[in-house]
């Protein structure tokens, strides 16, 4: 996404505006980043400097000790919840999430679109009606049905009641009515069948749209926080935003506070979406900004 | 719908049945559970419920908890969007002006988009820690003695900061590929017919980017409401106490700590009323939507 629609503005005598335009952006920038630099800053200095005076300048040479702290070592009872072992978990939920979305999503949409059924407005409907509401709000009663079907503690139970709103199908409908008729047209005088236009036409041409739904759904897995407190309880199954739960009550404790440890774990929590969305702006940009038409 | 789709029967029931099932079971399911058990009053113990008719809903208007709760949910709710939608359009409108490092300035102003809110919240704790918090010290500096989590007006101050500085990436992305399609031709008459980069702004971009706005109104609305339940749950290291709560947290807080199902599914079903009015209200909206082409 470059920016070609700049028009240079005349020359003014005065440059003041565009040292305005500067300033306010780089205020704005630290305004996001500060915080961030501060937590990386506690990670590289021992627990008892941060204890005594919180994040200051000094960069320290705890960093590698922290680090290992924060991926191997456990707290809890289970000594299950190793930064290791929530980062795994956090990688399955969001890939799994983003992965089962598209494949239901794109799945779904192709039938809406391509397909002449007799009751396509009505389960356009069905499926459109679970935008509206989002999970917090039938918290409870999912997680009792969550109960009874067993799904407690398991990776199904974290990622499939997350799917079940149809965010993705919508999208890729959107995408596929803009497809051109002549395709499927042609396809079909060509003798091919719904299921090789499918995949020898169709997944190629929104490759794109896959990526750019990939990351946004990713994301959108991996920080999911309210769902993952409520399915898991045992520690073994913990994802790493889940775990700032805990990790904010063990700082409560009255021995000495394992900032070095709590931070570093928050930072790899934060890390792999942020790669993922920065590494990907474009795509991100795109998917995010087409979905709202 | 295509003109030219297969006819073929069972292939598209086929490709619609795991989205229909995952929705049957995670979503219609829950949602008429919460109604049903919002009219019964269950036995915390588990020994059965009784119907009680609306007298879970008539608790709820009549106590005046619930009316301070859903008092400072709009509060924060309108804070929280005013000051996201303002900081971020006048980020974006800065970033579309700039030409030189407007990719770095886009990609350091969206990057916390991909923090999941209750690390958003942790790192609201450290900033805000009693005794070496940057900010607190920050406010001390200017006689202001913060308190988190023990003074009310502090703790919320503290809410509605992290959950401003969690959304301004997504309305800043927003506004700016708002500010990006606007035509190169309008763009030029308005150079030429505004001297004035303010009444530029006011007179021409603003109402331009209306559309955007009243979609990024209800993004930012939901947000407030839903998801900044990690923030809230993280700023008061989920000890509710006398600390500031919204009506999502306090359906979390009554049906899994007070065991109030009744209550909470009573609260749970006002808060799906609120949110299909809110999608009524935008879809109105996008039916009388401008477009500017």
């Amino acid at each position: 996404m470059t920016d070609t629609t700049h028009i240079p503005i005349a020359k003014r005598p005065l440059k003041w505006g565009r040292v305005m335009d500067h300033s306010i952006l780089i205020l704005g920038s630290l305004f996001m980043l500060v915080p961030l630099l501060m937590v990386l800053q506690t990670t590289t200095t021992t627990d008892i400097e941060t204890i005594k005076n919180g994040p200051g300048l000094l960069i320290g040479d705890q960093f590698d000790d922290n680090f290992m702290a924060a991926m191997f070592k456990a707290s809890g009872f289970s000594g299950e919840n190793t930064g290791m072992r929530m980062l795994m978990n956090s990688m399955i939920l969001g890939i799994g999430f983003a992965v089962g979305k598209i494949v239901i999503g794109m799945m779904a949409a192709y039938a809406l679109v391509y397909f002449r059924l007799r009751f396509a407005t009505f389960a356009f409907w069905l499926i459109f009606t679970t935008l509206l509401l989002p999970l917090e709000v039938r918290i409870l009663p999912s997680y009792e049905i969550a109960q009874q079907l067993g799904l407690l503690n398991t990776y199904t139970g974290l990622i499939v009641p997350l799917i079940a709103s149809a965010t993705a199908t919508f999208f890729f409908r959107q995408f596929f009515r803009s497809v051109p008729e002549e395709l499927v047209e042609a396809a079909r005088i060509d003798g091919a069948g719904p299921v090789k236009f499918f995949i020898d036409i169709l997944v190629p041409l929104s490759q794109t749209m896959i990526a750019a739904m990939f990351i946004i759904m990713f994301v959108f897995g991996w920080n999911q926080y309210l769902w993952p407190t409520m399915v898991t309880t045992e520690e073994g199954m913990y994802t790493l935003v889940r775990g700032i739960k805990q990790i904010t009550q063990d700082l409560e404790g009255t021995n000495v506070p394992e900032y070095g440890r709590a931070n570093m774990l928050a930072l790899i929590a934060i890390l792999p979406p942020v790669l993922v969305v920065i590494f990907f702006q474009s795509w991100f940009v795109k998917g995010l900004t087409e979905s709202d038409k | 719908m295509k003109r030219a789709g297969f006819a073929t029967r069972w292939l598209p029931i086929l490709l619609l049945l795991p989205q229909l099932a995952i929705i049957a079971v995670f979503f219609y399911w829950p949602a008429a559970h919460a109604v049903q058990s919002s009219f019964y009053l269950e036995d915390p113990f588990g020994f059965g419920s009784s119907f009680v008719g609306f007298d879970n809903y008539t608790h709820l208007t009549s106590s005046s908890e619930y009316a301070r709760i859903a008092k400072f949910t709009l509060l924060f709710t309108v804070l929280v969007t005013f000051f996201s939608l303002a900081l971020a359009l006048l980020l974006a409108v800065k970033a579309d002006n700039v030409i030189r490092g407007a990719k770095t300035y886009r990609t350091l102003l969206m990057w916390v988009y991909a923090v999941a809110p209750p690390v958003a919240g942790f790192i609201g704790l450290l900033m805000f820690n009693q005794s070496w918090g940057p900010l607190t010290e920050l406010a001390r500096s200017i006689g202001w003695d913060f308190k988190l989590g023990v003074n009310f007006d502090d703790t919320a101050t503290a809410m509605v900061l992290v959950s401003v500085w969690k959304q301004v990436p997504v309305n800043f992305i927003f506004f700016l590929s708002g500010l990006q399609s606007i035509p190169k031709s309008v763009r030029e008459a308005a150079l030429i017919d505004a001297k004035s980069s303010f009444r530029r702004f006011w007179d021409v971009t603003f109402p331009l980017l209306a559309p955007t706005g009243f979609f990024l109104l209800i993004i930012n609305i939901t947000y407030a409401l839903f998801d900044t339940f990690g923030v809230v749950d993280t700023l008061v290291k989920g000890e509710p106490g006398n600390n500031p709560m919204t009506l999502v947290y306090k359906v979390y807080v009554d049906g899994f700590r007070g065991n109030d199902l009744g209550g909470s599914s009573a609260q749970s079903v006002i808060l799906m009323v609120l949110v299909l009015a809110l999608t009524v209200f935008q879809f109105r909206l996008v039916e009388r939507r401008i477009h500017y082409t």
